[in-house]
Protein backbone atom coordinates (compact mmCIF):
# COMPACT_ATOMS: atom_id res chain seq x y z
CA UNK A 1 0.00 0.00 0.00
CA UNK A 2 1.46 3.40 -1.21
CA UNK A 3 1.13 5.57 2.26
CA UNK A 4 0.89 9.42 1.23
CA UNK A 5 0.61 11.08 3.92
CA UNK A 6 -0.56 14.09 3.09
CA UNK A 7 -0.72 16.28 5.76
CA UNK A 8 -1.30 14.59 9.25
CA UNK A 9 -3.58 15.92 11.38
CA UNK A 10 -1.85 18.15 14.13
CA UNK A 11 -3.12 17.81 17.81
CA UNK A 12 -4.01 21.41 18.57
CA UNK A 13 -4.50 20.55 22.13
CA UNK A 14 -2.42 17.57 23.46
CA UNK A 15 -4.50 17.09 26.56
CA UNK A 16 -2.95 13.54 26.96
CA UNK A 17 0.87 15.01 27.54
CA UNK A 18 0.62 17.12 29.89
CA UNK A 19 -0.73 15.30 32.80
CA UNK A 20 1.95 16.73 35.67
CA UNK A 21 -0.45 16.52 38.35
CA UNK A 22 1.30 14.50 41.17
CA UNK A 23 0.39 17.01 43.73
CA UNK A 24 4.05 17.94 44.99
CA UNK A 25 3.83 21.28 44.29
CA UNK A 26 0.18 23.19 45.16
CA UNK A 27 2.12 26.47 46.08
CA UNK A 28 2.04 29.41 43.39
CA UNK A 29 5.92 30.10 42.32
CA UNK A 30 6.81 33.87 42.94
CA UNK A 31 7.04 34.58 39.29
CA UNK A 32 3.69 33.14 38.30
CA UNK A 33 2.20 35.37 40.89
CA UNK A 34 4.25 38.79 38.88
CA UNK A 35 2.87 37.14 35.72
CA UNK A 36 -0.89 36.59 36.86
CA UNK A 37 -0.66 40.17 38.39
CA UNK A 38 0.35 41.77 35.25
CA UNK A 39 -2.29 39.48 33.29
CA UNK A 40 -4.52 41.48 35.56
CA UNK A 41 -3.31 44.85 35.57
CA UNK A 42 -3.47 44.38 31.40
CA UNK A 43 -6.99 43.58 31.59
CA UNK A 44 -7.87 46.24 34.09
CA UNK A 45 -6.49 48.75 32.00
CA UNK A 46 -7.90 47.80 28.79
CA UNK A 47 -11.22 47.74 30.80
CA UNK A 48 -10.39 51.61 31.98
CA UNK A 49 -8.40 53.43 28.82
CA UNK A 50 -10.24 51.68 25.91
CA UNK A 51 -13.89 52.06 24.39
CA UNK A 52 -16.26 50.56 25.54
CA UNK A 53 -19.40 52.23 25.18
CA UNK A 54 -20.34 50.37 22.31
CA UNK A 55 -20.77 47.02 24.30
CA UNK A 56 -24.43 47.92 25.37
CA UNK A 57 -25.62 48.49 21.58
CA UNK A 58 -24.19 45.63 20.06
CA UNK A 59 -25.42 43.30 23.33
CA UNK A 60 -27.87 41.22 21.05
CA UNK A 61 -26.08 41.42 18.57
CA UNK A 62 -23.00 39.61 20.24
CA UNK A 63 -25.01 37.20 21.50
CA UNK A 64 -27.13 36.38 18.28
CA UNK A 65 -23.14 36.03 16.68
CA UNK A 66 -22.26 33.46 19.90
CA UNK A 67 -25.42 31.63 18.97
CA UNK A 68 -24.66 31.30 15.57
CA UNK A 69 -20.84 30.14 15.70
CA UNK A 70 -21.61 27.50 17.97
CA UNK A 71 -24.25 26.10 16.10
CA UNK A 72 -22.76 25.93 12.77
CA UNK A 73 -19.69 24.57 14.96
CA UNK A 74 -21.77 21.71 16.28
CA UNK A 75 -23.96 21.31 13.57
CA UNK A 76 -21.16 20.61 11.25
CA UNK A 77 -18.60 18.93 13.42
CA UNK A 78 -21.40 16.24 13.66
CA UNK A 79 -22.71 16.02 9.83
CA UNK A 80 -18.50 15.80 9.21
CA UNK A 81 -17.87 13.06 11.72
CA UNK A 82 -20.71 11.36 10.15
CA UNK A 83 -19.16 11.64 6.85
CA UNK A 84 -16.24 11.06 8.30
CA UNK A 85 -16.59 7.26 9.39
CA UNK A 86 -17.73 5.75 5.85
CA UNK A 87 -14.90 7.49 4.43
CA UNK A 88 -12.45 6.35 7.18
CA UNK A 89 -13.84 2.98 6.52
CA UNK A 90 -13.48 2.78 3.07
CA UNK A 91 -9.93 4.00 3.28
CA UNK A 92 -8.85 1.68 5.86
CA UNK A 93 -10.67 -1.67 4.53
CA UNK A 94 -13.26 -1.22 1.38
CA UNK A 95 -12.64 -2.53 -1.96
CA UNK A 96 -10.70 0.02 -4.07
CA UNK A 97 -13.58 1.30 -5.68
CA UNK A 98 -14.17 3.05 -2.73
CA UNK A 99 -11.22 3.40 -1.57
CA UNK A 100 -9.64 5.62 -4.09
CA UNK A 101 -12.62 8.28 -4.30
CA UNK A 102 -12.33 8.26 -0.89
CA UNK A 103 -8.87 8.65 -0.73
CA UNK A 104 -9.63 11.77 -3.87
CA UNK A 105 -12.38 13.41 -1.61
CA UNK A 106 -9.94 13.77 1.46
CA UNK A 107 -7.10 14.60 -0.99
CA UNK A 108 -8.92 17.46 -2.25
CA UNK A 109 -10.14 18.80 0.81
CA UNK A 110 -7.34 19.00 2.37
CA UNK A 111 -5.04 20.42 -0.64
CA UNK A 112 -7.25 23.13 -1.01
CA UNK A 113 -8.20 26.33 1.36
CA UNK A 114 -11.07 26.34 2.97
CA UNK A 115 -11.87 29.72 2.12
CA UNK A 116 -11.66 28.59 -1.67
CA UNK A 117 -14.15 25.97 -0.93
CA UNK A 118 -16.41 28.14 0.83
CA UNK A 119 -16.24 30.88 -1.99
CA UNK A 120 -16.52 27.68 -4.57
CA UNK A 121 -19.76 26.83 -3.17
CA UNK A 122 -21.07 29.73 -2.17
CA UNK A 123 -20.57 32.17 -5.21
CA UNK A 124 -20.24 28.95 -7.72
CA UNK A 125 -23.79 26.90 -6.74
CA UNK A 126 -25.17 29.81 -5.85
CA UNK A 127 -24.62 31.65 -9.45
CA UNK A 128 -25.97 28.31 -11.44
CA UNK A 129 -28.67 27.84 -9.19
CA UNK A 130 -31.00 30.78 -10.23
CA UNK A 131 -30.25 29.25 -13.79
CA UNK A 132 -32.59 26.57 -13.42
CA UNK A 133 -36.83 27.01 -13.20
CA UNK A 134 -36.69 23.26 -11.54
CA UNK A 135 -34.87 24.65 -8.89
CA UNK A 136 -36.55 28.16 -8.24
CA UNK A 137 -39.69 26.48 -8.20
CA UNK A 138 -38.75 23.82 -5.37
CA UNK A 139 -39.43 24.20 -1.70
CA UNK A 140 -35.82 24.35 -1.04
CA UNK A 141 -35.22 27.01 -2.72
CA UNK A 142 -36.03 29.94 -0.19
CA UNK A 143 -32.97 28.03 1.99
CA UNK A 144 -30.69 28.12 -0.64
CA UNK A 145 -30.89 31.87 -1.25
CA UNK A 146 -29.41 32.41 2.30
CA UNK A 147 -25.78 32.07 2.83
CA UNK A 148 -25.66 29.44 5.39
CA UNK A 149 -26.48 26.03 3.67
CA UNK A 150 -23.51 27.10 1.86
CA UNK A 151 -21.76 27.73 5.29
CA UNK A 152 -22.38 24.36 6.69
CA UNK A 153 -22.28 22.01 3.56
CA UNK A 154 -18.89 23.82 2.81
CA UNK A 155 -17.53 23.35 6.67
CA UNK A 156 -18.90 19.76 6.97
CA UNK A 157 -17.00 18.74 3.84
CA UNK A 158 -13.93 20.37 4.91
CA UNK A 159 -14.23 18.81 8.24
CA UNK A 160 -15.47 15.00 6.98
CA UNK A 161 -12.14 15.21 4.59
CA UNK A 162 -9.89 16.16 7.14
CA UNK A 163 -11.86 14.02 9.90
CA UNK A 164 -11.94 10.85 7.02
CA UNK A 165 -7.97 10.58 7.68
CA UNK A 166 -8.48 10.44 10.95
CA UNK A 167 -10.60 7.57 11.05
CA UNK A 168 -8.64 5.74 8.10
CA UNK A 169 -5.66 5.79 10.76
CA UNK A 170 -7.89 4.94 13.77
CA UNK A 171 -9.94 2.24 12.36
CA UNK A 172 -6.71 0.53 10.78
CA UNK A 173 -5.10 0.99 14.09
CA UNK A 174 -7.80 -1.20 16.07
CA UNK A 175 -5.73 -4.48 16.73
CA UNK A 176 -7.04 -7.52 14.32
CA UNK A 177 -7.10 -10.40 16.99
CA UNK A 178 -10.08 -8.54 18.33
CA UNK A 179 -11.68 -8.44 15.37
CA UNK A 180 -10.90 -11.89 14.38
CA UNK A 181 -12.43 -13.03 17.78
CA UNK A 182 -15.41 -11.53 16.66
CA UNK A 183 -16.01 -13.33 14.38
CA UNK A 184 -14.95 -16.46 16.22
CA UNK A 185 -18.12 -15.81 18.14
CA UNK A 186 -19.71 -15.69 14.98
CA UNK A 187 -21.28 -11.78 15.15
CA UNK A 188 -22.68 -10.79 12.10
CA UNK A 189 -20.45 -8.11 10.11
CA UNK A 190 -22.49 -4.98 11.00
CA UNK A 191 -22.70 -5.80 14.95
CA UNK A 192 -18.77 -6.33 14.61
CA UNK A 193 -18.30 -2.95 13.11
CA UNK A 194 -20.99 -1.39 15.97
CA UNK A 195 -19.63 -3.21 19.03
CA UNK A 196 -16.38 -3.76 18.39
CA UNK A 197 -14.95 -1.86 15.58
CA UNK A 198 -16.64 1.62 15.61
CA UNK A 199 -16.13 2.01 19.58
CA UNK A 200 -12.44 1.20 19.28
CA UNK A 201 -11.35 3.45 16.45
CA UNK A 202 -13.26 6.15 17.96
CA UNK A 203 -11.41 5.66 21.43
CA UNK A 204 -8.37 6.28 19.61
CA UNK A 205 -9.15 9.09 17.48
CA UNK A 206 -10.87 11.31 20.42
CA UNK A 207 -7.43 12.79 21.31
CA UNK A 208 -7.13 14.25 17.51
CA UNK A 209 -10.79 14.85 17.43
CA UNK A 210 -10.71 17.44 20.54
CA UNK A 211 -7.89 19.19 18.22
CA UNK A 212 -9.59 19.12 15.21
CA UNK A 213 -13.01 20.48 16.84
CA UNK A 214 -10.90 23.55 18.24
CA UNK A 215 -9.30 24.05 14.16
CA UNK A 216 -13.19 23.71 12.66
CA UNK A 217 -13.76 26.55 15.52
CA UNK A 218 -10.91 28.33 14.11
CA UNK A 219 -12.76 27.88 10.64
CA UNK A 220 -16.00 29.13 11.32
CA UNK A 221 -15.65 33.05 11.16
CA UNK A 222 -14.54 32.54 7.53
CA UNK A 223 -17.92 31.82 6.92
CA UNK A 224 -18.51 35.68 7.72
CA UNK A 225 -16.90 36.21 3.89
CA UNK A 226 -20.42 34.99 2.82
CA UNK A 227 -22.47 37.06 4.36
CA UNK A 228 -23.32 34.92 7.46
CA UNK A 229 -23.40 37.19 10.92
CA UNK A 230 -21.27 34.56 13.21
CA UNK A 231 -19.78 36.06 16.50
CA UNK A 232 -16.36 37.20 13.75
CA UNK A 233 -18.68 39.37 11.54
CA UNK A 234 -20.41 41.16 14.43
CA UNK A 235 -16.56 42.58 15.15
CA UNK A 236 -16.30 43.31 11.75
CA UNK A 237 -19.85 45.82 12.16
CA UNK A 238 -18.87 47.20 14.74
CA UNK A 239 -15.41 48.19 13.38
CA UNK A 240 -17.51 49.63 10.22
CA UNK A 241 -20.20 51.31 12.06
CA UNK A 242 -17.95 52.92 14.87
CA UNK A 243 -14.24 53.07 13.54
CA UNK A 244 -13.36 51.36 16.76
CA UNK A 245 -11.09 49.02 15.77
CA UNK A 246 -9.18 46.88 18.66
CA UNK A 247 -11.68 46.85 21.25
CA UNK A 248 -13.93 44.27 19.00
CA UNK A 249 -11.42 42.20 18.21
CA UNK A 250 -9.82 41.69 21.66
CA UNK A 251 -13.52 40.56 23.23
CA UNK A 252 -13.16 38.36 20.39
CA UNK A 253 -10.22 36.89 20.82
CA UNK A 254 -11.10 36.20 24.41
CA UNK A 255 -14.58 34.57 23.34
CA UNK A 256 -12.71 32.31 21.37
CA UNK A 257 -10.12 31.40 24.23
CA UNK A 258 -13.36 30.95 26.29
CA UNK A 259 -14.81 29.00 23.66
CA UNK A 260 -11.81 26.58 23.09
CA UNK A 261 -11.34 25.92 26.61
CA UNK A 262 -14.57 24.87 26.73
CA UNK A 263 -14.27 22.32 23.70
CA UNK A 264 -11.38 20.96 25.34
CA UNK A 265 -12.72 20.31 28.91
CA UNK A 266 -15.76 18.91 27.76
CA UNK A 267 -13.93 16.31 25.54
CA UNK A 268 -11.47 15.62 28.69
CA UNK A 269 -14.75 14.65 29.88
CA UNK A 270 -15.67 12.88 27.44
CA UNK A 271 -12.50 10.76 27.55
CA UNK A 272 -12.98 9.92 31.29
CA UNK A 273 -16.46 8.44 30.50
CA UNK A 274 -14.53 6.01 28.62
CA UNK A 275 -12.26 3.09 30.82
CA UNK A 276 -9.15 2.93 29.50
CA UNK A 277 -5.92 0.73 30.91
CA UNK A 278 -2.32 2.54 30.34
CA UNK A 279 -0.21 -0.37 29.49
CA UNK B 1 -30.09 18.40 -16.83
CA UNK B 2 -27.02 20.28 -18.54
CA UNK B 3 -27.85 22.78 -21.18
CA UNK B 4 -27.21 22.16 -24.18
CA UNK B 5 -25.29 25.37 -24.55
CA UNK B 6 -22.58 24.30 -22.72
CA UNK B 7 -20.84 23.06 -26.05
CA UNK B 8 -17.72 23.32 -27.58
CA UNK B 9 -18.19 27.03 -28.27
CA UNK B 10 -18.13 27.03 -23.98
CA UNK B 11 -14.60 25.52 -23.63
CA UNK B 12 -13.11 27.18 -25.79
CA UNK B 13 -14.09 29.84 -24.19
CA UNK B 14 -12.75 28.46 -20.91
CA UNK B 15 -9.36 28.43 -22.50
CA UNK B 16 -9.79 32.19 -23.23
CA UNK B 17 -10.72 32.92 -19.92
CA UNK B 18 -7.92 31.44 -18.52
CA UNK B 19 -4.58 32.35 -21.53
CA UNK B 20 -1.76 34.23 -19.48
CA UNK B 21 -2.60 37.26 -21.94
CA UNK B 22 -4.63 40.34 -20.74
CA UNK B 23 -7.71 39.34 -22.25
CA UNK B 24 -7.38 36.11 -20.14
CA UNK B 25 -7.21 35.77 -16.55
CA UNK B 26 -4.25 33.34 -16.63
CA UNK B 27 -1.40 35.89 -15.99
CA UNK B 28 -3.06 37.26 -13.03
CA UNK B 29 -3.65 34.38 -11.40
CA UNK B 30 -0.04 32.91 -11.62
CA UNK B 31 0.90 36.20 -10.19
CA UNK B 32 -1.62 35.67 -7.52
CA UNK B 33 0.02 32.50 -7.00
CA UNK B 34 3.78 34.14 -7.06
CA UNK B 35 2.49 35.91 -4.45
CA UNK B 36 0.93 33.59 -2.08
CA UNK B 37 4.15 31.30 -2.58
CA UNK B 38 6.13 33.96 -1.48
CA UNK B 39 4.39 34.68 1.93
CA UNK B 40 4.07 30.87 2.47
CA UNK B 41 7.91 30.61 2.28
CA UNK B 42 8.34 33.96 3.91
CA UNK B 43 5.86 32.83 6.73
CA UNK B 44 7.31 29.24 7.15
CA UNK B 45 10.63 30.28 7.38
CA UNK B 46 9.93 32.77 9.99
CA UNK B 47 8.07 30.44 12.37
CA UNK B 48 10.68 27.99 12.05
CA UNK B 49 13.04 30.68 13.77
CA UNK B 50 10.44 31.22 16.32
CA UNK B 51 9.95 28.04 16.82
CA UNK B 52 13.55 27.13 17.46
CA UNK B 53 13.95 29.74 20.18
CA UNK B 54 10.43 29.07 21.75
CA UNK B 55 11.41 25.41 21.92
CA UNK B 56 14.53 26.27 23.18
CA UNK B 57 13.06 28.22 25.72
CA UNK B 58 10.01 25.75 26.75
CA UNK B 59 12.42 23.13 26.99
CA UNK B 60 16.07 24.47 28.66
CA UNK B 61 14.24 28.62 29.89
CA UNK B 62 13.83 29.27 33.46
CA UNK B 63 10.27 29.43 34.47
CA UNK B 64 9.51 32.68 33.56
CA UNK B 65 10.56 32.25 30.11
CA UNK B 66 9.02 28.75 30.02
CA UNK B 67 5.91 30.51 31.09
CA UNK B 68 5.43 32.95 28.69
CA UNK B 69 6.25 30.59 25.62
CA UNK B 70 3.57 28.58 26.89
CA UNK B 71 1.36 31.67 27.18
CA UNK B 72 2.01 32.54 23.54
CA UNK B 73 1.95 28.89 22.06
CA UNK B 74 -1.66 28.74 24.04
CA UNK B 75 -3.41 32.06 22.74
CA UNK B 76 -1.71 31.20 19.60
CA UNK B 77 -3.68 28.67 18.98
CA UNK B 78 -6.89 28.88 20.32
CA UNK B 79 -7.99 32.10 18.50
CA UNK B 80 -8.82 31.89 15.31
CA UNK B 81 -5.99 33.12 12.37
CA UNK B 82 -8.48 35.05 11.24
CA UNK B 83 -9.05 37.00 14.12
CA UNK B 84 -5.03 37.15 14.91
CA UNK B 85 -4.43 38.59 11.35
CA UNK B 86 -6.98 41.48 11.53
CA UNK B 87 -5.68 41.94 15.32
CA UNK B 88 -1.91 42.11 14.10
CA UNK B 89 -2.21 43.84 10.76
CA UNK B 90 -4.12 46.61 11.82
CA UNK B 91 -2.53 46.58 15.67
CA UNK B 92 1.00 46.02 13.82
CA UNK B 93 1.32 48.73 11.57
CA UNK B 94 -0.40 51.07 13.32
CA UNK B 95 2.20 51.24 16.44
CA UNK B 96 5.06 50.76 13.76
CA UNK B 97 3.54 53.64 12.44
CA UNK B 98 3.07 55.59 15.82
CA UNK B 99 6.73 55.32 17.27
CA UNK B 100 7.87 56.58 13.67
CA UNK B 101 6.00 59.85 14.23
CA UNK B 102 7.15 59.50 18.01
CA UNK B 103 10.61 59.29 16.97
CA UNK B 104 10.28 61.95 14.35
CA UNK B 105 10.08 60.10 11.18
CA UNK B 106 7.65 59.77 8.45
CA UNK B 107 4.90 57.87 8.45
CA UNK B 108 5.41 54.79 6.25
CA UNK B 109 3.40 52.44 4.03
CA UNK B 110 3.71 48.66 4.96
CA UNK B 111 4.11 46.41 2.49
CA UNK B 112 0.90 43.78 2.50
CA UNK B 113 3.79 41.32 1.54
CA UNK B 114 5.97 41.79 4.61
CA UNK B 115 2.84 42.38 7.00
CA UNK B 116 1.34 39.07 5.94
CA UNK B 117 4.74 37.09 6.35
CA UNK B 118 5.34 38.69 9.63
CA UNK B 119 1.62 37.78 11.13
CA UNK B 120 1.17 34.33 9.63
CA UNK B 121 5.00 33.87 10.99
CA UNK B 122 3.87 34.62 14.18
CA UNK B 123 1.16 32.14 14.03
CA UNK B 124 3.16 29.70 12.48
CA UNK B 125 5.65 30.00 15.11
CA UNK B 126 3.31 29.34 17.95
CA UNK B 127 2.90 25.35 16.11
CA UNK B 128 6.82 24.88 15.23
CA UNK B 129 7.31 25.64 19.04
CA UNK B 130 5.22 22.55 20.00
CA UNK B 131 6.54 20.59 16.66
CA UNK B 132 10.46 21.29 18.00
CA UNK B 133 9.77 20.83 21.35
CA UNK B 134 8.54 17.06 21.07
CA UNK B 135 11.07 16.96 18.42
CA UNK B 136 14.03 17.65 20.48
CA UNK B 137 12.56 15.39 23.55
CA UNK B 138 12.55 12.48 21.51
CA UNK B 139 16.56 12.53 20.64
CA UNK B 140 18.17 9.72 23.16
CA UNK B 141 18.85 12.45 25.78
CA UNK B 142 22.38 10.62 26.52
CA UNK B 143 23.93 12.24 22.98
CA UNK B 144 22.79 15.82 24.56
CA UNK B 145 23.89 14.84 27.65
CA UNK B 146 27.17 13.13 26.12
CA UNK B 147 27.75 16.40 24.32
CA UNK B 148 27.90 18.67 27.17
CA UNK B 149 30.43 15.74 28.78
CA UNK B 150 32.83 17.03 25.73
CA UNK B 151 32.45 20.44 27.09
CA UNK B 152 30.66 21.51 23.72
CA UNK B 153 29.53 24.99 23.68
CA UNK B 154 26.10 25.61 23.46
CA UNK B 155 25.63 26.90 20.21
CA UNK B 156 27.90 24.26 18.49
CA UNK B 157 25.85 22.14 20.40
CA UNK B 158 22.69 23.03 19.02
CA UNK B 159 24.36 23.17 15.68
CA UNK B 160 26.02 19.25 15.75
CA UNK B 161 23.95 17.31 17.81
CA UNK B 162 20.27 18.63 18.63
CA UNK B 163 19.14 20.21 15.40
CA UNK B 164 20.36 17.15 13.02
CA UNK B 165 19.22 14.38 15.59
CA UNK B 166 16.00 16.13 16.13
CA UNK B 167 15.38 16.46 12.14
CA UNK B 168 13.77 13.39 11.47
CA UNK B 169 11.67 13.82 14.23
CA UNK B 170 10.37 16.95 13.49
CA UNK B 171 10.17 16.72 9.29
CA UNK B 172 6.49 15.05 9.37
CA UNK B 173 5.75 17.99 11.84
CA UNK B 174 6.83 20.49 9.88
CA UNK B 175 5.59 19.17 6.61
CA UNK B 176 2.39 20.14 8.29
CA UNK B 177 3.41 23.21 9.15
CA UNK B 178 4.61 24.09 5.23
CA UNK B 179 1.11 22.61 3.84
CA UNK B 180 -1.15 24.60 5.89
CA UNK B 181 1.07 27.58 5.59
CA UNK B 182 0.86 27.51 2.09
CA UNK B 183 -3.31 27.23 3.23
CA UNK B 184 -3.10 29.58 5.25
CA UNK B 185 -2.55 32.30 3.11
CA UNK B 186 -5.50 32.30 1.46
CA UNK B 187 -6.81 33.87 4.65
CA UNK B 188 -4.64 37.33 3.58
CA UNK B 189 -7.55 37.51 1.00
CA UNK B 190 -9.64 38.69 3.67
CA UNK B 191 -7.10 42.01 4.89
CA UNK B 192 -6.89 42.69 0.80
CA UNK B 193 -4.00 41.36 0.15
CA UNK B 194 -3.92 40.65 -3.69
CA UNK B 195 -2.52 36.65 -3.52
CA UNK B 196 -4.19 33.38 -5.17
CA UNK B 197 -7.83 33.26 -3.95
CA UNK B 198 -8.62 37.07 -3.80
CA UNK B 199 -7.29 37.28 -7.42
CA UNK B 200 -9.61 34.39 -8.42
CA UNK B 201 -12.48 35.63 -6.73
CA UNK B 202 -11.53 39.07 -8.71
CA UNK B 203 -11.59 37.28 -12.23
CA UNK B 204 -14.76 35.28 -11.09
CA UNK B 205 -17.04 38.42 -10.18
CA UNK B 206 -15.67 40.01 -13.08
CA UNK B 207 -16.35 37.08 -15.69
CA UNK B 208 -19.33 35.42 -13.94
CA UNK B 209 -17.07 32.41 -14.63
CA UNK B 210 -17.24 31.18 -10.74
CA UNK B 211 -16.73 28.00 -10.95
CA UNK B 212 -14.18 27.58 -13.77
CA UNK B 213 -11.79 30.14 -12.21
CA UNK B 214 -12.29 28.72 -8.05
CA UNK B 215 -11.59 25.12 -9.38
CA UNK B 216 -8.82 26.39 -11.75
CA UNK B 217 -7.06 27.68 -8.27
CA UNK B 218 -7.95 24.84 -6.71
CA UNK B 219 -5.91 22.58 -8.99
CA UNK B 220 -3.20 25.46 -8.60
CA UNK B 221 -3.22 24.70 -4.45
CA UNK B 222 -3.36 21.06 -4.60
CA UNK B 223 -0.55 20.85 -7.06
CA UNK B 224 1.62 22.81 -4.45
CA UNK B 225 0.42 20.64 -2.10
CA UNK B 226 1.27 17.50 -4.20
CA UNK B 227 4.77 18.85 -5.60
CA UNK B 228 5.68 19.63 -1.93
CA UNK B 229 4.45 15.89 -0.75
CA UNK B 230 7.13 15.01 -3.39
CA UNK B 231 9.70 16.68 -2.44
CA UNK B 232 8.81 16.14 1.56
CA UNK B 233 8.89 12.19 1.56
CA UNK B 234 12.24 12.95 -0.29
CA UNK B 235 13.96 15.15 2.46
CA UNK B 236 12.24 12.87 5.15
CA UNK B 237 13.78 10.02 3.61
CA UNK B 238 17.19 11.75 3.59
CA UNK B 239 17.06 12.75 7.05
CA UNK B 240 15.93 9.22 8.35
CA UNK B 241 18.74 7.48 6.35
CA UNK B 242 20.30 4.97 8.43
CA UNK B 243 17.29 4.81 11.21
CA UNK B 244 15.10 1.73 10.52
CA UNK B 245 12.28 2.08 8.57
CA UNK B 246 9.19 2.82 10.53
CA UNK B 247 6.41 0.43 8.76
CA UNK B 248 9.08 -2.68 9.82
CA UNK B 249 8.77 -1.56 13.39
CA UNK B 250 4.63 -1.89 13.33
Amino acid sequence: MTETPLETPIETFPIHKDRDTSGQARKLPPHRIVLILIGLALVASAIFFMRWDWLPNYGDLILQGLWRTIWILVVTVIIGFLLAVPLGLAQAAGPAVLAVPARVFCTVIRGTPLLLQLWLLYYGLGSLFPQYPWIRGSDLWPYLRQAWPYAVLALSLSYAGYEGEVMRGAFAGVPKGQLESARAFGMPRFTIFRRIWLPQAIHRALPTLAGEAVLQLKSTPLVATITVVDLYSVASRVRQDTYITYEPLLLLAAGYLVITGIIVFLFRRLEKLIPSRLG
Amino acid sequence: MADASIAPAAIAGMFDLLSPNPPGWGGNLLRGLANSLQIAVGAFGMGLLIGTVGAYGKLYGGPLVRDIAAIYTTIVRAVPELVLILLLYYAGTDMINRMLEGLGYQRVDISGLVAGIVVLGFVQGAYATEVLRGAIKSIPQGEIEAARAYGMPPALMMRRITLPAMLPHALPGLANLWLISTKDTALLAVVGFSELTLVTRQAAGTTKAYFLFFIAAGILYLAITLFSNLILGKVEQWARRGMPSVKEAR
